[in-house]
C-alpha cells in the first residue's frame, strides 16, 4: 500500500473539515479581532445534536444518507443560534473593552458550552451512530472511502458558498467593509452590530456541518472533541493568515496533510533501528525486532503545534496574510 | 423649516471637553461652512451631529426630531451622511464595491442609475471601478468618498476636511462635485481649515474657535470681518 498516497487522502479529508472550523475563527478575528475560542464547542454541539438526531431515527427505516442530512439539518440552526447567543450575550457587551476581556470570556464561554454538553449527553465517550455503510475504492495503490469523498465534496461545495456570500453579496461586501473600517461601515447605514453577528452566524453553521463530518468520519463524540479540534483550527487560520479567508481553507488543508503525513511516517523516522550500529546492545535489539519506535502515530496531534509554532516564529502574518501585528 | 438645529452642544473627546458651546442651524438646502483652527472642535462637532460621538449636554434636532443617541448607520437611513475626515475609504474594496456600500441603507430600485451618475461626475472613477480603493491616489479617493456618501442620496451631508492632503486640481474637481450636489439641493455642513475655500463655496459660515462658535454671518461678510481676515485668510489688519 502506498502509505504517501494514503495519508495524503486521510489528510486531504480532515483538513477540509479543519479548514471549515478555521473558516469561523478568521471571519471572527476578521470582523472584530476576537479569538473566538469558543468556537469550538460549536463544532462539539454540532456533533452532539446530529448524533441525537441520526440515534433517534437510525431505526426508523429512512435511507441512511437522509438520516445524516436531517442531523445535519438540526444541528445547523441550533449551532447558528448558539453562536448568534453567544455574540449577543458574552462578546456584544463587551465591544470596546481592553482586548483581553472577550479572551477570557471566550475561555470562559468555552467551559460553559462543554459543560452544558456534559450535562445533557454525559461523561462518555459516545458512538457516533454509523449508519452509513462505508465502500472502500481502491486509488493508485492506496484507498479512498465514500464518506471520505463526501467530506471532501461537501467541505468544497460550503467554501465555495461561503465565497459566493462574502464576494458577491450585499450582507458579504458589508461585512467586508466592517471588518475594513468599522466606524465608517456605521457610516454608510451599516447595522454594524447585525454584520457581527451574522458572522458569528455563518461561521457557526460551517462548524456544526464540520462537527457532523468530524462525529462521522471517527466514529465518536465526547463534549471535550471540540477543544482540541478548535486549537487546531485555530492554527490551521494562523497559518493561512488570521484574518484571510482563502487563508483558512489553504491553513486547514496544510494541516491536515502535514499532521496525516506527520502520523504516517513519524514512526518509521524516529525508528531508532536506523541507527542500530551505534551500540551492540542495540544492534542486539534490533535483530529481534527492528521496530524500536520513539514516537508513534499516537503523536499525531503534536504537528498542528509545531506547525503553529514554526509560523510564529517564522511568518507571524501566516502564508496569506499582509497585516503583521497592527492592532495587537 | 430648519432642517438641522443644534443647540448648547457639549461633546468630550478624549477626556477633555471638545466642544464647549455650540449652536448652529441650517435651512433645507443651505450651504454652511464651519472653519476654525486645528483642534477648535469642528470635526468632533460633525462626529456629534452624525452620532459617532456621543453629546454630553445640549440638542441636536434634524428633520424636526431629536436626534441624540441615535447611532450612526439610523441617521444615514434617514438622509443624515457625513464624508469623515481622511476619507475612510474601505481599502480592500473595489472603487464599485464602495460606492455601492454608499448605497448600503437604499431599499429603492435607483441605485443603478445612481452608480452611473457617479461615473458621470468622475469619470476617474469609472476607469478605476474594479481597482481595490487602497489603491488610488488621494484625491481619487476623496472623489470616491464624496461619490459614496451621495449613493445615500443624502439629505444633509457633512463633509470633514474634504481639501485635506490634495493637489490644488484635485480640489477644484472634488469641490465642482459638492458645489453640484448642492445645486441639486442637498444641504451641506462643509468643515474645512482653508478657510478662504470654504468662504468662497459657501453662502453661510461659523467660525469656531476653542470649543464654542466665535463668529456667524453670511460668507461674505465673514471674508470682510477683520477678525476673520487676520486670524484665517492670512491678512494683516
Amino acid at each position: 500500500m502506498d502509505i504517501f498516497l494514503q495519508q495524503l487522502i486521510n489528510g486531504l479529508t480532515l483538513g477540509s473539515i479543519y479548514a471549515m472550523v478555521a473558516l469561523g475563527y478568521t471571519m471572527v478575528y476578521g470582523i472584530i479581532q476576537l479569538i473566538n475560542f469558543a468556537h469550538g464547542e460549536v463544532v462539539m454541539i454540532g456533533a452532539m445534536i446530529a448524533l441525537s438526531v441520526i440515534a433517534a431515527l437510525a431505526k426508523s427505516g429512512l435511507h441512511p444518507v437522509l438520516v445524516v442530512a436531517i442531523g445535519t439539518a438540526c444541528a445547523v440552526p441550533v449551532c447558528m443560534a448558539v453562536g448568534y447567543v453567544m455574540e449577543r450575550v458574552a462578546y456584544r457587551p463587551l465591544r470596546g473593552a481592553p482586548r483581553l476581556a472577550p479572551l477570557i470570556t471566550a475561555i470562559g464561554i468555552s467551559i460553559v458550552l462543554q459543560h452544558l454538553a456534559l450535562m445533557i449527553w454525559s461523561r462518555n465517550n459516545l458512538a457516533f451512530p454509523q449508519i452509513i455503510r462505508t465502500e472502500t475504492y481502491p486509488i493508485g495503490g492506496a484507498t479512498i472511502t465514500n464518506v471520505q469523498i463526501a467530506i471532501v465534496l461537501i467541505a468544497l461545495a460550503m467554501m465555495a458558498g461561503l465565497a459566493l456570500i462574502v464576494y458577491r453579496t450585499r450582507l458579504g461586501t458589508a461585512m467586508r467593509a466592517t471588518a475594513q473600517n468599522l466606524q465608517v461601515a456605521g457610516l454608510m447605514g451599516i447595522d454594524i452590530n447585525r454584520i457581527i453577528a451574522a458572522t458569528f452566524v455563518i461561521g457557526a453553521a460551517l462548524a456544526a456541518v464540520a462537527g457532523v463530518m468530524v462525529g462521522t468520519y471517527y466514529g465518536i463524540a465526547h463534549y471535550t472533541m471540540g477543544s482540541l479540534l478548535g486549537l487546531k483550527a485555530f492554527s490551521a487560520a494562523v497559518l493561512g493568515g488570521i484574518g484571510n479567508l482563502p487563508g483558512a481553507a489553504l491553513g486547514g488543508v496544510l494541516l491536515g496533510v502535514v499532521e496525516a503525513l506527520g502520523a504516517g511516517y513519524i514512526g518509521d523516522i524516529t525508528n531508532l533501528c536506523h541507527f542500530a550500529g551505534v551500540s551492540e546492545a542495540l544492534e542486539r535489539r534490533c535483530s529481534e525486532d527492528p521496530h524500536l519506535v520513539l514516537f508513534g502515530s499516537n503523536y499525531q496531534d503534536v504537528f498542528a503545534f509545531l506547525v503553529l509554532i514554526a509560523v510564529l516564529v517564522l511568518r507571524p502574518s501566516g502564508l496569506l496574510g499582509e497585516r503583521v501585528g497592527d492592532r495587537a | 423649516m430648519k432642517l438641522l438645529e443644534v443647540s448648547r452642544l457639549k461633546v468630550n473627546y478624549g477626556g477633555i471637553r471638545a466642544v464647549k458651546e455650540v449652536d448652529l442651524e441650517l435651512a433645507e438646502g443651505e450651504f454652511a461652512c464651519l472653519i476654525g483652527a486645528n483642534g477648535a472642535g469642528k470635526t468632533t462637532t460633525l462626529k456629534a451631529i452624525c452620532g459617532v460621538l456621543p453629546a454630553a449636554g445640549g440638542t441636536v434636532r434634524y428633520a424636526g426630531e431629536s436626534i441624540g443617541g441615535t447611532p450612526a448607520f439610523a441617521l444615514v437611513r434617514k438622509g443624515l451622511v457625513m464624508v469623515p475626515e481622511g476619507r475612510g475609504i474601505f481599502p480592500q474594496l473595489t472603487v464599485e464595491e464602495n460606492l455601492r456600500m454608499g448605497a448600503y441603507a437604499r431599499a429603492d430600485a435607483g441605485v443603478a442609475g445612481d452608480l452611473e451618475r457617479m461615473y458621470a461626475l468622475f469619470p476617474r472613477l469609472r476607469e478605476r471601478r474594479g481597482q481595490t480603493g487602497g489603491t488610488l491616489s488621494g484625491g481619487e479617493q476623496q472623489m470616491l468618498a464624496i461619490g459614496r456618501a451621495l449613493m445615500g442620496r443624502p439629505r444633509l451631508l457633512l463633509l470633514d476636511e474634504p481639501s485635506m492632503g490634495l493637489a490644488p486640481i484635485m480640489v477644484e474637481k472634488v469641490f465642482e462635485a459638492v458645489r453640484s450636489a448642492s445645486r441639486a439641493g442637498v444641504t451641506i455642513l462643509l468643515v474645512e481649515q482653508n478657510a478662504r475655500l470654504a468662504l468662497s463655496l459657501a453662502a453661510r459660515g461659523y467660525v469656531m474657535e476653542s470649543g464654542a462658535i466665535t463668529i456667524s454671518g453670511d460668507t461674505a461678510s465673514l471674508a470682510a470681518d477683520p477678525r476673520v481676515r487676520a486670524a484665517y485668510l492670512g491678512e494683516g489688519e
